[in-house]
């Protein structure tokens, strides 16, 4: 058979870690996990069908808004969500804030998202992924990020797309770099791959596994910008396996229907017909941003390369 | 020469293709079900991991919890891990929920916890080689079993595998492990189920 069986050995990676972190993020698959900041919301999305929620206290149009410090959410209101959902629950820390990442793995919160949209701590270093029990998720914007942050331990990546705009110009832009510079490793020879290992300053035995197997060790995602169930079903033909939607659904005119809407266009991001069916009378989707009007300090994106 | 048998596996969301993957290494074929017209010539049917929830929801919205009950229960193999367990299983419990009720367990979803206590953990059986492991993530935990079902694996005194008739199902992820028997055990009740069913129809 040509087909690979699913998760072999990951450099980096002990074969527990493969199977439980990684296996954790195999599971959203195909799914839509949906900012919230409150209990309500929580249960509107897993209502919704989401296949799972990332608690914060506010969704990132709201942080480009108030500006200052963005740091990790108040453990009272994630604990809130978690009392109310049965999906599971992520929440975000700052980029390598890795005290935020203890606070949030003693509460057993599902999944920790290191991310550009709060304010870094560090700017040196992310957080050291592998000392943690619970599983990773990060952005990036091409793959060297997106290496670096397996090396570290992440157990799915991301697309940062430019958060808080729905605007999916950047997702895209980050998503397509991503696919073609997996693509560009195929079928490169030994010292072509340690040229480009030591650029992108992870191990050769990473860069030698995408050029094998022509695709991210980790669960390949998309965030950043999606407002639209067109937009979500976009990042999936384009490569992503699941989708995250921040702003996006509780910043719109119908949280309820949209969210919904979402999730069956990332089930059915093939089928033009379904896509149809359930943009129709969606109401007011969130107001976006232009990203050639913000000034380069408003670009979350940069953070954390 | 007949073709491989053809196996459905629902891929509303989940680990999908993680099952397709595993079965396509056992040698099987296989087809994504998401709307009711992909159920027409299968030989088998998985329900994979996920989020049950979900699953649920798109099952109704698409149409396909009638169809899809109706080819369950028509006597085709049938493999469910995780999710697949729950919407199989007769009661469901943390939150109650509805279910197809094919196999008569009661299932605490979540019942091992949050994905903290999420792993890999031996299993007694004697079905099983000795030392095989299985990987449960956010596992739904069995609390009671039917006298009609079978248990064929145990954690630690739970039920985590178990058979009724052509229906086999775990707690846990056989299609996360390279190799796993629970894969070998389903491609093989698949081979003689298709095999039955073309001796019966030539």
């Amino acid at each position: 058979m040509t087909s690979k069986h699913p998760l072999p050995k990951i450099p980096g990676f002990t074969a527990e870690e493969v199977v439980s972190k990684i296996g954790f993020c195999e599971q959203l698959k195909g799914g839509v996990i949906m900012d919230v900041i409150n209990a309500e919301q929580a249960r509107i999305a897993e209502e919704a069908g989401a296949c799972a929620v990332m608690a914060l206290e506010r969704v990132p149009a709201d942080i480009r808004k108030h500006g200052g410090v963005a740091r990790a959410s108040d453990p009272g209101m994630i604990a809130d969500i978690q009392k109310a959902v049965s999906i599971p629950v992520m929440a975000k820390v700052r980029i390598g804030h890795f005290v935020e990442a203890q606070m949030l793995e003693s509460m057993e919160v599902d999944a920790i998202d290191e991310s550009e949209v709060l304010t870094p701590a560090d700017e040196q270093f992310h957080v050291d992924k592998r000392v943690f029990k619970t599983p990773f998720v990060c952005g990036c914007r091409d793959l060297g990020e997106a290496l670096r942050r397996i090396h570290e331990g992440a157990a799915m990546i991301r697309t940062k797309g430019e958060a808080g705009t729905g605007n999916v110009v950047e997702a895209v832009r980050h998503m397509r770099a991503l696919m073609s510079q997996i693509r560009e490793l195929r079928g490169m020879d030994t010292r072509f791959l340690e040229k480009k290992a030591s650029e992108l300053r992870v191990p050769v035995e990473l860069v030698a596994w995408v050029a094998e197997n022509q695709k991210l060790p980790v669960p390949n995602f998309s965030a950043g910008g999606v407002a639209t169930p067109a937009d979500a079903a976009l990042m999936m033909q384009l490569g992503a396996e699941a989708v995250f939607v921040g702003s996006g659904i509780f910043k719109s005119g119908n949280p309820q229907q949209r969210a919904k809407a979402i999730v069956r266009a990332v089930t059915h991001f093939e089928d033009p017909k379904v896509l149809v069916e359930v943009s129709k009378g969606l109401g007011e989707p969130m107001v976006g941003i232009d990203i050639n009007t913000m000034a380069p300090n408003e670009r979350l994106a940069g953070r954390g390369i | 020469m007949a073709s491989e048998p053809l196996v459905g596996v629902l891929a509303l969301q989940g680990d999908f293709a993680d099952h397709a993957a595993a079965l396509q290494a056992e040698g099987l074929r296989t087809v994504f079900v998401r709307k009711a017209s992909d159920l027409v010539g299968l030989d088998a049917i998985v329900l994979p991991g996920g989020e049950s929830t979900t699953m649920l929801k798109l099952l109704d919205v698409e149409g396909l919890w009638e169809p899809l009950g109706k080819a369950l229960r028509s006597g085709v193999p049938v493999l469910a891990t995780c999710a697949g367990l729950i919407l199989l299983a007769a009661n469901v419990e943390n939150p109650r929920q509805r279910s197809y009720g094919l196999l008569p367990l009661t299932v605490v979803r979540n019942g091992y916890g949050r994905q903290y206590h999420s792993g890999t953990f031996a299993l007694q059986s004697e079905h099983l080689p000795a030392g095989t492991t299985g990987t449960f993530i956010r596992a739904p935990r069995i609390s009671n079993v039917g006298a009609e079902c079978e248990v064929l694996a145990r954690r630690d005194g739970d039920a985590v595998l178990v058979q009724k008739g052509p229906i086999l199902a775990a707690c846990f992820h056989p299609e996360l492990q390279v190799g796993h028997p629970v894969g070998a055990q389903f491609a093989a009740m698949v081979r003689a189920h298709a095999g039955l069913a073309a001796a019966g129809a030539s």
